[in-house]
């Protein structure tokens, strides 16, 4: 386990070091999802400790995102003085981007359509 | 015994207090969230940013010294990004059958996430540092700062414009899917990953793999797609 896990910061490192020598407008732990990607295409198959590895830090991929939102209070004034237009502007705006890339998706592959969403659960 | 105030004092300053607290939060959330049966409405994130930041309010402490703590569970968002890899991986088949879609699908999906964002705003009368910093919401977190700054907009105001996206499409996004029908998982992926990023992807991982592989690759495409152009944009239109 503890060598898969060395794997995926390897490739986060490698990731940073590409983007800081470069200057790409990427982050660095995108290339390193990309450069983890390319391979388990080469190896062609997927070890079963690296899945696991890599699902024990997926499933509680929300928890992660926690610290930063707290960083909320810095800007209550900001967003006190803001409010309404920039509460506005985020629902609907993203509203129109899920129908949009969704509705695309759906049309572009219609005829193609892998396991259908059953009524009862939700994404 | 020592006095309650030294022991708070000691508490407080270290690390452990902090990131205990975040961990504590986000299970709370996360039992409510199980306990209502997965309603979209009780997003742990959400439970989790309102109660740490109500204590930290009660306790008077600052964003920095509760950062000190809790960098260590920010730190694994780069490893988990990297991680990202293996559902994209295991659902490789799918996603290669309909790569064309896929992409055009992220690519539109991203320009209308920033001009739909911008143009509401700018209506609405918002300022301008407001409207530089809600560009880039729907990427993930890291790379929607480093857009942020290079626009002149605040990369911390950004970062809360990006989680508050990604928790409204993740709270919103099911019903609105439903709405119009889409029950395709791969679309449903897509959508919810470009819209909102790692927060959507989180939820759409809990709900189906195959809607979570798609909603990954959405994320990391639409970072990169965002990232190429949306300064290129910005430069052409100011």
């Amino acid at each position: 386990m503890l060598t898969y896990l060395t794997l995926i910061f390897c490739c986060q490192l490698v990731g940073e070091l590409l983007v800081s020598a470069t200057g790409l407008p990427v982050p660095g732990p995108v290339i390193g999802m990309l450069l983890l990607f390319a391979g388990l295409l080469l190896h062609g198959s997927l070890p079963a400790d690296l899945g696991r590895v890599a699902d024990a830090l997926i499933t509680n991929l929300s928890l992660l995102f926690v610290p930063a939102g707290v960083g909320v209070m810095l800007h209550l004034q900001l967003l006190g003085s803001e409010l309404v237009p920039i509460s506005i502007a985020l629902v609907v705006s993203t509203l129109i981007t899920i129908a949009i890339s969704g509705g695309m998706m759906l049309w572009l592959n219609r005829g193609r359509a892998t396991a259908r969403h059953n009524r009862g659960e939700d994404t | 015994m020592r006095d309650l105030q030294q022991i708070w004092v000691y508490l407080s300053a270290n690390p452990l207090l902090h990131l205990t607290l975040t961990l504590l939060a986000y299970q709370a959330g996360l039992i409510l969230y199980q306990r209502s049966k997965l309603n979209p409405l009780l997003n742990p994130v959400l439970i989790a940013i309102l109660l740490v930041v109500g204590v930290l309010l009660l306790t008077d402490t600052g964003y920095e010294t509760y950062f000190d703590g809790a960098q260590f569970v920010h730190f694994l968002l780069g490893p988990a990004t990297v991680a990202l890899a293996i559902p994209l991986y295991r659902q490789f088949d799918k996603v290669r059958e309909s790569a064309l879609a896929v992409l055009a699908s992220i690519v539109v999906g991203s320009l209308t996430a920033a001009a739909t964002g911008v143009g509401i705003l700018w209506w609405l009368g918002g300022s301008e540092t407001a409207l530089l910093s809600i560009a880039p919401k729907s990427v993930t977190a890291a790379v929607a700062m480093g857009i942020a700054e290079q626009l002149g907009g605040l990369p911390s105001l950004t970062a809360v414009l990006v989680i508050t996206t990604g928790i409204i499409g993740a709270v919103l996004g099911p019903y609105l899917l439903d709405l119009l029908r889409i029950r395709d998982w791969a679309a449903r992926g897509i959508a919810i990953g470009t819209a909102s990023h790692g927060i959507g992807t989180a939820r759409a991982l809990q709900v189906n793999e195959v809607a979570g592989a798609f909603a990954g690759l959405a994320m990391g495409l639409n970072a990169l797609a965002t990232a190429i152009l949306l300064p290129l944009a910005w430069y052409w239109l100011f």
